[in-house]
């Protein structure tokens, strides 16, 4: 188990690293932000100055040294917008988009089981169609859209939703997860029915019903069991799409997250908040992949005993 | 050398061929509307515009944010944008622009992608992990946020906006088709070719790659919805296609802000695009059927009874 995770880690470490290295460059590539943040009338000495002091006039090498230098003593600079440090303002988005994220992924999970093993517990039952041809709609309906028509029937018409903004009650919650979750429930949804259509025609299925168990047994107990990997899988990989979503979502809505910041930090050429919003985001992505191995491992024992090379 | 049965009689049976695709389509209700929907949206994107002429860019001041009516000939069926510009004409329009993007995007990552992953899987050994990881380094990342983060340095054209989704995508062709050609390698008609002294690429040509076809054609597929949502959002957030140009997205974007007079201007895009990725869904999910020769008899089966011989024979036996 522990060398199976060791190499597990070591594996994922090293895209985390060409993301903050990637970043960093192209962020770099997108030009001295001097032009953006003197006035027009600045003198050469004050754009030189400016440059100097943040270190922009250095070749990039130099510049990326000094960063990983500063990083390994958690120092992530200070942003050009507000002059506060880029550490705190990043850990103040975070929260808001990882309880929108944490909350949706519960959702569509717990839901996209039930309604799942449903259909696939009489295949082509009504049942099972139309749960395939909503939750194939689901999956294609484009967020940003979905999100306007929310606030557009809830918000401007019926006006029994906020529109924006996180004060407030529970409502306040409701259009960004709304949004957020009909994505990843209607893939997941697929992804349910799928892989317990085959396992409900296993033969381990045949032996449970013969031993007499029960059908609420059989169908959760032996059959979603066996088919939880690919759903792992899938859901993992829509975790990460979902800052995709955030990104939309936030924006729309004025929720105060991470995507939002990073999006901001991007058109205002805020190099420090991108990056350690970047590394952040990245951490967060090594670190659930290596919860999902670890599921694998505690799930199926043959991942526990072949280790890959 | 081809295969043929001679029957007792002496007469020659041909070879039996699998039923003729159009046919199989046919049977399938929902993904004959499915085609039938992409079609339209294919004609329309070639041919719309030379009907149209300039009306997507003609403005009317005087006309300005007027509701969907039949009073208007034609381009005044869908409405009119603040500045008088018909949103049928603009939609049109955009279907032009939205599948330039989405179509170049998903040809370049299906192959570029597909070859890549047959190479790997076929080599195996070094090539296949470094290849796997640089898969992994492409996708252990959000897409929306790399392409915004390229776009902003290299300038949001058409051109740069396919470049960057194609390489987004590339790792879920190139997984696939490593997956496909790993386990042909070893069957014997690979070595058989190997042996004769085919060489690596000929025999991934030749041998590799019809077998594995249709599953990356199901994928490009399905991922044709995946590229056009992702342009959308894109031009949605004002980084991917820029005015004067039209696209689906950046009209929902434009709409926006007259969601409360006008809200034509924002939901009729949105349709537009949830018809086109939908059918490419259902499409996505008839193709994987049709193309696989152990499930293609579900197809020809009344719809009824169709899915349910081999799973319910098995579970209640």
């Amino acid at each position: 188990m522990t060398t199976f995770l060791r190499k597990r880690i070591v594996s994922s470490a090293i895209p985390l690293v060409v993301v903050v290295l990637g970043v960093f460059i192209l962020a770099r590539l997108t030009g001295n932000p001097v032009d953006l943040y003197l006035p027009l009338s600045a003198t050469a000495e004050q754009r030189a100055a400016f440059s100097a002091e943040h270190g922009f006039d250095q070749p990039i090498l130099v510049q990326l040294w000094d960063y990983l230098g500063q990083v390994v003593q958690l120092d992530f600079g200070e942003s050009l917008r507000t002059g506060q440090p880029a550490a705190e303002m990043v850990l103040e988005a975070f929260p808001a988009t990882l309880q929108l994220a944490a909350v949706t992924m519960l959702i569509a999970i717990v839901g996209a089981v039930l309604i799942g093993s449903l259909a696939a517990y009489r295949p082509n039952s009504l049942a099972d169609r139309t749960s395939s041809f909503l939750s194939m709609t689901a999956a294609s309906i484009p967020d940003f859209w979905f999100a306007i028509m929310g606030v557009l029937v809830f918000g401007v018409s019926l006006g029994i939703l906020p529109t924006s903004g996180v004060t407030g009650g529970p409502e306040v919650w409701v259009l960004p997860i709304a949004t957020l979750l009909i994505r990843p429930f209607g893939v997941l949804v697929q992804v349910v029915r799928g892989s317990m259509v085959a396992a409900l025609s296993a033969p381990y299925v045949k032996v449970a019903r013969g031993k007499g168990a029960s059908e609420k047994r059989v169908v959760f107990g032996h059959a979603l069991r066996n088919a939880t990997m690919p759903v792992l899988t899938v859901a993992g990989d829509l975790t990460i799409g979902l800052v995709n979503g955030a990104v939309v979502v936030e924006t729309i809505f004025g929720w105060p997250g991470i995507g939002k910041l990073m999006i901001d930090s991007i058109l205002q050429r805020d190099f420090a908040v991108l990056q350690a919003a970047v590394l952040l985001t990245a951490v967060t992505i090594f670190l659930l992949n290596i919860l999902i191995d670890v599921c694998y491992a505690l799930l199926d024992a043959r991942v526990r005993q072949a280790v890959p090379a | 050398m081809t295969a043929t049965l001679e029957r007792p009689d002496g007469t020659v049976a041909a070879p039996k061929r699998p039923p003729r695709w159009w046919l199989l389509l046919g049977k399938d209700k929902m993904a004959a509307v499915a085609a039938v929907v992409l079609g339209l949206v294919l004609l329309t994107a070639l041919a719309g515009p030379l009907l149209l002429g300039d009306a997507a860019t003609r403005q009317d001041l005087d006309a300005s944010l007027r509701p969907p009516s039949f009073d208007h000939g034609i381009t005044g069926l869908l409405g009119t944008d603040i500045l008088g510009r018909s949103v049928l004409a603009r939609l049109v329009e955009a279907a032009g622009t939205t599948l330039s993007v989405a179509m170049p995007a998903v040809l370049f990552s299906l192959v570029v992608g597909s070859a890549i992953g047959m190479w790997a899987g076929y080599h195996g050994g070094r090539r296949e992990n470094i290849a796997m990881r640089v898969a992994d380094v492409i996708l252990s990342f959000p897409s929306l946020l790399l392409a915004v983060v390229v776009l902003y340095v290299f300038t949001p054209s058409v051109a740069n906006i396919v470049f960057i989704l194609a390489l987004a995508r590339i790792p879920i062709y190139l997984r696939t088709a490593r997956a496909e050609a790993a386990e042909l390698k070893s069957r014997l008609f690979v070595d058989a070719a190997r042996t004769f002294g085919t060489a690596s690429w000929p025999t991934i040509y030749r041998h590799i790659l019809p077998i594995a076809m249709p599953t990356l054609l199901t994928v490009a597929t399905l991922d044709f919805c995946f590229v056009m949502l992702s342009e959308s959002s894109l031009s949605f957030l004002g980084i991917g296609i820029q005015p004067p140009d039209v696209s689906w997205g950046l009209m929902v974007a434009q709409g926006r802000q007259f969601l409360q007079t006008a809200w034509w201007i924002a939901v009729l895009p949105g349709v537009a695009i949830v018809l086109t990725t939908v059918s490419a869904t259902i499409l996505a999910a008839w193709v994987r059927l049709a193309t696989d020769p152990a499930q293609r008899w579900r197809l020809t089966l009344p719809t009824s009874k169709r899915g349910k011989r081999r799973v319910t024979t098995e579970v209640t036996a």
